[in-house]
């Protein structure tokens, strides 16, 4: 059963267009992820799917209800954790809890029981009469989950739910997110952390410059990159050149390669007798090798390969950090 | 259709509740909240010139004339004021009139009167006398008040001189007073007590509060929330967009009207206004204010998706609201067109009608006008503003 329909979904803000005819469908408990770079369309969408936005062209159907025409029915079966935090820093975590129960016509039996509910999963029972203003960012997000989820809702939509927060926070809220699908719970999940998206989504849908370039579970995406026997390698090497990237690229099965930084190349190659030629090639260049690393493809190597692009934009990103430890909550909103 | 309207009151209320819990928490607001009609009043109240508060005002006195007559006005010139140390006025003596000009000129002095040489040789000649009053163009406001205060001293002793003058002339004369000033003007208002500035301001004063509570402050409570992402929640909400709109303008209100309250009881406490009129109606008559401001506030919330806009918007709005509403001036004093201006402005109306509760205490009968007209202006505005957010908030 879908429990999400949508189709052709559009919006444009006068000359940009944000969403681009984009159409899928999310089926009953699902974890469905949309990933991609910042800008490329994912939180339009999602904000379309929650009523915030209206479509220009194109509909949807969120638990049976059209988000346009029967937007206050998609309201009550929605909870949303948006990329800014819906909490009032001046209530306590029950006070904003109350007040969006109340919002949602529960009654104050249900909210009562649903504060308990919801605090002592997310473990912030000890924390529900102290003001959300003096929570560290981690358990603020807690309280928003508990929020977004106390009025039962049948989808979960998720716009960066780990943004800016610490490792522990964040591997607990995936685990948290895994339950509630396992329980029935629908969750629609925006990211632009690939490694988030892969650990937690059942399918993913890569959303670039406005529209969905592929989607699927991320061990078919995987497979899109040459039938599937790509491998990734990474070599570090400490006199790296222009010369030596250009002689490695011309190689016959080097199917992609950027540099990374000062040291390292990253490499796209096919066929597994490939890296001798390369170690040759590089070591007859004058290239001394410092290390190499054969890493499996990760989804950040199928964006490249569908884009041509990195998904990570590098000039505002700090090249050499590792993925997913480098990343701030930033106050700019998505379109 | 009742459950309806019902739910979506009982949202707002919500709404509202929130909006001022949170305030009453953010300290910095709400001490902001309380100095402002505290600072506003005070200013208002202490700034404003009145008859009463001339003291002391540096006056030059050239008195080149032989006889008694010029002494004896540059003595009523140096009275105390009654029942008090001060003086009205600080003389400086002076030998002629270019050295008062100069004077004048280098700001030492705000005025100077001049009593000519042959002054009390032509009173006592039986001619008339004239003395002359050198104002400073600079300073207006003084100027009057010098030039009012010393008509008002002169003609007192021209009418003392014109008594003793027809006492001589006239022996066995019983009443001398009948023949200089055949009547007098005797003042009296509708309300015990003396006319007072600040029973004409306090009510401006609060019918303003409530409209920046009403508009800024409608507007500014809206995109806050909108920039901190929380307007998402209660968007996404099953709530009808209307609860929006009544919970914001619940909680707006109330703030306008705790800040008129505060204001009016600092004019009570502080500059003895007194209020004349049923506490009752003046309740009313905030509570239409609020009424008659809200769609207006609702709007521009609607248009302006940044805060920042939002404050441009409504500094250009109110600050032509507040002179054009005889908050502070007095319409009856501006040019024909600017009158019709402001009879196009909600404010005008609610300082009508709340001068005249306070003020004059009258009842509820004699300002239905302003009553109507601020029903119907918040009827209309309501009425555009609603549809029109709803529309505009979800884009």
């Amino acid at each position: 059963m879908n429990i999400i329909e949508v189709e052709n979904l559009t919006r444009r803000f006068d000359q940009l267009t944000a969403v681009d005819h984009i159409t899928f469908q999310v089926k009953k408990g699902e974890i469905f992820g949309f990933l991609g770079p910042n800008g490329a369309g994912k939180s339009t969408a999602m904000r379309m799917l929650c009523t915030l936005l209206r479509p220009t062209e194109g509909s949807a159907l969120v638990s049976g209800f059209d988000i346009v025409r029967e937007a206050n029915k998609v309201r009550e079966h929605i909870g949303l954790v948006a990329e800014k935090l819906i909490l009032y820093d001046e209530l306590t975590a029950a006070e904003n809890l109350a007040l969006f129960g109340r919002l949602n016509n529960l009654s104050e039996k249900g909210i009562k029981s649903g504060i308990d509910k919801w605090l002592g999963r997310l473990r912030m029972e000890q924390w529900r009469n102290h003001r959300v203003g003096d929570f560290s960012t981690g358990m603020k997000q807690r309280i928003n989950i508990a929020r977004s989820l106390l009025h039962h809702p049948d989808v979960l939509i998720l716009d960066e739910p780990t943004l800016g927060l610490d490792p522990q926070t964040t591997r607990a809220i995936h685990e948290f997110i895994l339950e509630l699908s396992r329980e029935g719970i629908t969750v629609l999940l925006t990211t632009h952390d690939m490694t988030e998206a892969e650990s937690i989504s059942h399918r993913i849908g890569i959303m670039d410059k406005a529209r969905i370039v592929a989607l699927d579970t991320t061990k078919k995406l995987k497979k899109l990159l040459s039938g599937g026997d790509t491998t990734r390698v990474d070599i570090e090497i400490i006199n790296l050149s222009e010369a030596i990237l250009s002689k490695v690229k011309e190689l016959e099965n080097v199917v992609s390669l950027i540099q990374e930084d000062t040291y390292r190349m990253r490499l796209q190659v096919a066929g597994s007798n490939t890296i001798g030629a390369i170690v040759n090639t590089i070591t007859s260049a004058g290239g001394q090798i410092r290390a190499i690393n054969t890493v499996e493809p990760n989804l950040e190597d199928v964006f490249l390969h569908l884009t041509g692009r990195e998904m990570r934009d590098r000039t505002s990103e700090n090249a050499s950090a590792p993925a997913g430890h480098h990343r701030r909550r930033t106050n700019s909103r998505v379109r | 259709m009742l459950q309806n309207i019902k739910r979506t009151l009982r949202h707002g209320y919500r709404i509202g509740i929130k909006d001022l819990t949170v305030f009453s928490r953010s300290r910095m607001r709400l001490v902001s909240f309380i100095i402002m009609p505290i600072f506003m009043m005070v200013l208002m109240g202490y700034i404003f010139p009145s008859q009463n508060s001339l003291k002391n005002a540096p006056l030059g006195v050239v008195n080149m004339d032989q006889g008694p007559l010029g002494n004896q006005i540059v003595s009523a010139l140096n009275q105390p004021i009654p029942g008090q140390n001060d003086k009205l006025f600080s003389l400086t003596y002076l030998t002629d009139e270019a050295e008062a000009i100069k004077r004048i000129k280098e700001g030492e002095i705000n005025g100077a009167i001049i009593i000519p040489a042959d002054f009390s040789g032509r009173i006592t000649g039986n001619e008339q006398g004239t003395l002359t009053v050198i104002t400073d163009q600079s300073n207006p406001q003084i100027s009057m008040l010098l030039s009012g205060t010393l008509n008002g001293l002169m003609s007192e002793i021209s009418a003392r001189l014109g008594e003793e003058k027809i006492a001589s002339l006239v022996p066995g004369i019983d009443n001398t007073q009948v023949v200089i000033k055949p009547f007098v003007i005797e003042t009296r208002g509708v309300v015990p007590g003396e006319p007072n500035y600040f029973e004409f301001m306090a009510p401006g004063l609060m019918a303003m509060v409530i409209m920046t509570a009403c508009m800024t402050g409608l507007a500014g409570s809206i995109s806050r929330e909108r920039e901190l992402g929380t307007l998402d929640g209660i968007l996404s909400a099953p709530i009808s967009r209307l609860s929006i709109v009544v919970g914001k303008s619940f909680a707006q209100g109330v703030r306008g009207i705790i800040q008129a309250v505060i204001t009016l009881l600092l004019a009570i406490g502080l500059f003895g206004v007194v209020i004349h009129g049923n506490v009752g109606l003046l309740a009313l008559l905030l509570v239409l204010t609020v009424f008659s401001f809200i769609g207006i506030g609702i709007i521009i919330s609607a248009i302006s998706s940044e805060q920042e806009t939002a404050m441009i918007i409504m500094t250009a709005l109110t600050f032509p609201a507040i002179f054009l509403s005889g908050a502070f001036f007095p319409l009856q004093q501006m040019p024909a067109a600017m009158q019709w201006i402001s009879r196009l402005n909600p404010l005008s109306y609610s300082v009508g009608a709340l001068r005249k509760c306070i003020v004059l205490g009258t009842n509820i009968s004699g300002m239905m006008t302003e009553i109507w007209v601020m029903v119907g202006f918040g009827v209309i505005f309501v009425a555009i503003a609603v549809p029109f957010f709803s529309k505009v908030i979800n884009r």
